[in-house]
C-alpha cells in the first residue's frame, strides 16, 4: 500500500527546485528556512563573491525569466548593473492574475524567505540597496507570510545594515495592487506602486534606466527569484543539467481544468506534455478524451491533442502557438467547444483591457463581437478572415504586452480548430454542443414515460404534454416548445429515462 | 535574538533545528506532524484539521512530537492533508477532517499504526 505522497505517480517525476520548501518547512519560521540552507547563499555571495561573481554564475545556469517571456535572467542582471546611477531598485513581480494559475502564489506562501534571500542577492550583483514586492491584495495569506518573512529577516539581522557583517544595506517592503490583470505587466505595475494608475508606458526607456519614480528598476518573477538561491548553493553546472539546450532547469505549472489531479507541480524543463496530462495528472476524468490544453493563459495558446508529445520549453510551444508563460496549464476535453474558450478569454482581456491604447481597447471588444457572432450563429466565413486580420492588427499595434497577446487563444484555436469555427458558420453547429444559441434541447416521444419531471423543473415553463402515448406507456409524452427554451439544460438533467437529448 | 554576522551563526540555527527537521535521516529527532496551510488546503479546510490535531496531542499528552503548518503540499485535489515524517519515513494522509485527524492522531501517533483506509494510496485506489 502506498503510504507516501513522494511514493506516488503524481510525484515520481517531479523535481522540486523552486518548490523544495513548500510543504516541508513552517513558512512563518526563519529558524526552520535556515536549517533547510536557508541565507547560506546571501551569506555566501556577500562574504566571497564579487557582484560579477553572482551574474556570471546565474548567466551560466541559463536561468530565464519565469514569468512569461523567458528573458535571460543572468542578461538582464547584467543590463541593470551596468547601468551607472547612485540609487537602484530590485522587484518582484507577484502580480499573479491568470485565471487557473497559484504558482506565485503558492511558492510565496510556502516558501517566502526564499524569495527575501533571492532579491538580496540580486540587489547586490546589480548595486541596489532597496527591493520591492508587487502582490495582489487578493493573495492576503501570501502578503500575511511574506510580511512575517521580512520581520525575522531584520530582527535577525538578514535585511537592514552590514548584513553579514559587511558593507551591503538592503530594505525590503512589499506593496500590494488591487488586481488589474495589467499590472503584471512591468511597466504599469512599477506606474502602480508609484501610487498611480496602473497604465503601462513605453519601453524604452527600459526599467534598467528608468523604473520606479525615475530609478533604475530590475524585476524578476517570483519562481525566477525562488530559484537563485539554490543555483548559488549548488552551482550553476547542476542548475544547467537539468532541462533542455535552451531551456535549463524546472518550471511550476498549475495543472487544472479537466484533469484527475489537479495540483502544482514542478518538473524539469523540455518534459512533454503527454507526461504532465497522463502521468502526473493522472488523466482526464470519466474516460473522456484529451482534447487540448491552454497553456499561458490568456496570453497564450492551446496545445491540440495530436501535439501532447511535445516537450515543453519555451522554444517548443512558441513554435506551435502556443508558450510557457507564467505555468498556468489548463486541461480541455471533448465536451469543451474550443470557440467558447476562445471566448471565454477574449473576455477576461476586454475586462482587463486597461484602455490606455486604441489596438487593445477597442480591437479586443471587436474581436470579441466576432467570436460572439459565430458562437450565436450569425457569421460569416468573411467574418473568419477579418477577425484574423483584426488579430495580427491588435498584435502587432498595442502598447503592451497584454494587448500584443490578447488574441493569441483565438488564433491559436483558429490554427487548431478551423474546423469548429466553420461547423458553427456553415452549419450552424456546435460540435461540443456548449454554445446555447445553437442547441435544441428535443424529447424522444417514444422514450418519455409521461412523469413531467422536466416539466416541473423547467424555470421558464416551455416543456408541455402532448397527445401522443407511446406504445407500452400509459402516460402522454412531453415535448419541448423551442420558442421560449433558454437552453439551460435542467430538463435533460432532470430526466431519468434519458429521453431527452441535445442538438 | 543575536544577529547574524556569519556563516558560523547559520550553522548553529541549523544544527539546533536539525533535531526538529529530522534532517539526519537517521531516523533521530522526534516526530513532525505538518498540515498544508496554503490558501488551497485552508478553504478545503484544513484551519479545523491543524485545531484537532494540536488539541488531541495536548489531550494524550505526547511528547517528542511537533505540530506545524506548512505551505502547498501539492495535490490540490486530496486537501487537507497531514503529514507524519518519523524515522526518516513519510505518511501522507489525504482528505482529512478534524475527526478523521483524531484518529490519525490516536493510531498513528499515541499507537504508532498506520490508518491505512486514510492515506494517499487509499485515496487513490478508491478513484
Amino acid at each position: 500500500m502506498v503510504t507516501s505522497l513522494n511514493e506516488t505517480k503524481f510525484y515520481a517525476k517531479q523535481q522540486r527546485v523552486a518548490l523544495r520548501n513548500c510543504g516541508v518547512i513552517n513558512p512563518e519560521d526563519i529558524e526552520e528556512y535556515i536549517a533547510r540552507d536557508g541565507y547560506s547563499a546571501l551569506c555566501k555571495v556577500l562574504t566571497e563573491w564579487t557582484p560579477e561573481d553572482v551574474i556570471k554564475c546565474i548567466s551560466d545556469s541559463g536561468l530565464r525569466g519565469r514569468g512569461g517571456a523567458g528573458f535571460p535572467t543572468g542578461f538582464k542582471w547584467s543590463l541593470s548593473a551596468k547601468t551607472k546611477a547612485d540609487v537602484k531598485y530590485v522587484c518582484c513581480n507577484a502580480d499573479e492574475g491568470d485565471p487557473g494559475a497559484f504558482m506565485d502564489r503558492s511558492v510565496l506562501e510556502g516558501d517566502p524567505h526564499a524569495v527575501v534571500e533571492a532579491m538580496a542577492i540580486a540587489a547586490y550583483a546589480i548595486g541596489a540597496c532597496h527591493g520591492f514586492i508587487y502582490v495582489r491584495a487578493e493573495y492576503p495569506i501570501a502578503v500575511h507570510r511574506l510580511q512575517i518573512a521580512i520581520g525575522q529577516a531584520k530582527e535577525y539581522g538578514l535585511l537592514g545594515e552590514h548584513i553579514f557583517g559587511t558593507d551591503f544595506n538592503f530594505d525590503l517592503e512589499v506593496r500590494l495592487g488591487a488586481g488589474a490583470f495589467v499590472c503584471g505587466e512591468e511597466t504599469a505595475l512599477m506606474t502602480s506602486i508609484e501610487g498611480k494608475r496602473g497604465e503601462p508606458r513605453p519601453r524604452p526607456p527600459f526599467p534598467s534606466e528608468k523604473g520606479i519614480f525615475g530609478i533604475p528598476t530590475m524585476n524578476n518573477n517570483v519562481e525566477t527569484y525562488a530559484n537563485v538561491p539554490q543555483i548559488i548553493l549548488r552551482g550553476a553546472e547542476w542548475f544547467a543539467s537539468m532541462g533542455t539546450e535552451t531551456a535549463r532547469g524546472t518550471k511550476v505549472f498549475a495543472l487544472g481544468g479537466k484533469i484527475n489531479n489537479t495540483g502544482l507541480l514542478e518538473i524539469p524543463m523540455g518534459t512533454t506534455l503527454r507526461e504532465i496530462v497522463e502521468d502526473i495528472g493522472g488523466g482526464v476524468p470519466d474516460g473522456k478524451k484529451f482534447k487540448a490544453a491552454q497553456m499561458g493563459g490568456p496570453s497564450g495558446g492551446c496545445v491540440p491533442a495530436a501535439l501532447i508529445d511535445t516537450p515543453v520549453d519555451y522554444d517548443s510551444l512558441t513554435k506551435i502557438g502556443a508558450m510557457v508563460g507564467s505555468g498556468g496549464l489548463i486541461v480541455m476535453d471533448e465536451d469543451n467547444c474550443m470557440v467558447d474558450i476562445a471566448k471565454f478569454f477574449l473576455e477576461f482581456t476586454v475586462d482587463e483591457s486597461c484602455g490606455k491604447c486604441t489596438p487593445c481597447r477597442i480591437g479586443t471588444r471587436r474581436l470579441l463581437e466576432y467570436l460572439n457572432k459565430i458562437t450565436s450563429g450569425k457569421a460569416t466565413l468573411q467574418d473568419l478572415d477579418d477577425m484574423e486580420q483584426l488579430c495580427l492588427h491588435i498584435k502587432s499595434n498595442s502598447l503592451c504586452g497584454l494587448g500584443q497577446t490578447a488574441p493569441n487563444p483565438v488564433l491559436s484555436t483558429l490554427r487548431y480548430f478551423r474546423d469548429e469555427y466553420v461547423a458553427h458558420i456553415t452549419e450552424g453547429r456546435c460540435p461540443a454542443g456548449v454554445c446555447k444559441d445553437l442547441l435544441t434541447f428535443v424529447i424522444d416521444k417514444d422514450k418519455c414515460i409521461g412523469c413531467g419531471n422536466c416539466a416541473r423543473n423547467c424555470p421558464v415553463n416551455t416543456i408541455v404534454k402532448t397527445d401522443y402515448v407511446a406504445q407500452g406507456h400509459k402516460l402522454p409524452s412531453y415535448e419541448i416548445k423551442t420558442d421560449k427554451c433558454i437552453k439551460c439544460g435542467a430538463c435533460m438533467a432532470n430526466c431519468k429515462f434519458g429521453a431527452i437529448s441535445k442538438k | 535574538m543575536n544577529q547574524i554576522k556569519s556563516l558560523a551563526d547559520l550553522q548553529a540555527i541549523k544544527e539546533k533545528m536539525a533535531h526538529k527537521l529530522q534532517l539526519q535521516g537517521d531516523g533521530a529527532g522526534e516526530t513532525r506532524v505538518v498540515v498544508g496551510m496554503a490558501t488551497c488546503g485552508i478553504a478545503a479546510g484544513a484551519r479545523p484539521v491543524l485545531k484537532a490535531v494540536m488539541d488531541k496531542v495536548a489531550e494524550k499528552k505526547l511528547t517528542n512530537v511537533s505540530v506545524t503548518q506548512t505551505g502547498c503540499i501539492g495535490i490540490c485535489r486530496l486537501e487537507p492533508i497531514v503529514e507524519i515524517l518519523e524515522d526518516g519515513k513519510k505518511t501522507t494522509y489525504v482528505k482529512m477532517d478534524p475527526e478523521k485527524a483524531a484518529k490519525v492522531v490516536e493510531e498513528h501517533l499515541a499507537g504508532h499504526r498506520v490508518v491505512e483506509e486514510f492515506t494517499i494510496g487509499a485515496a487513490e485506489k478508491e478513484e
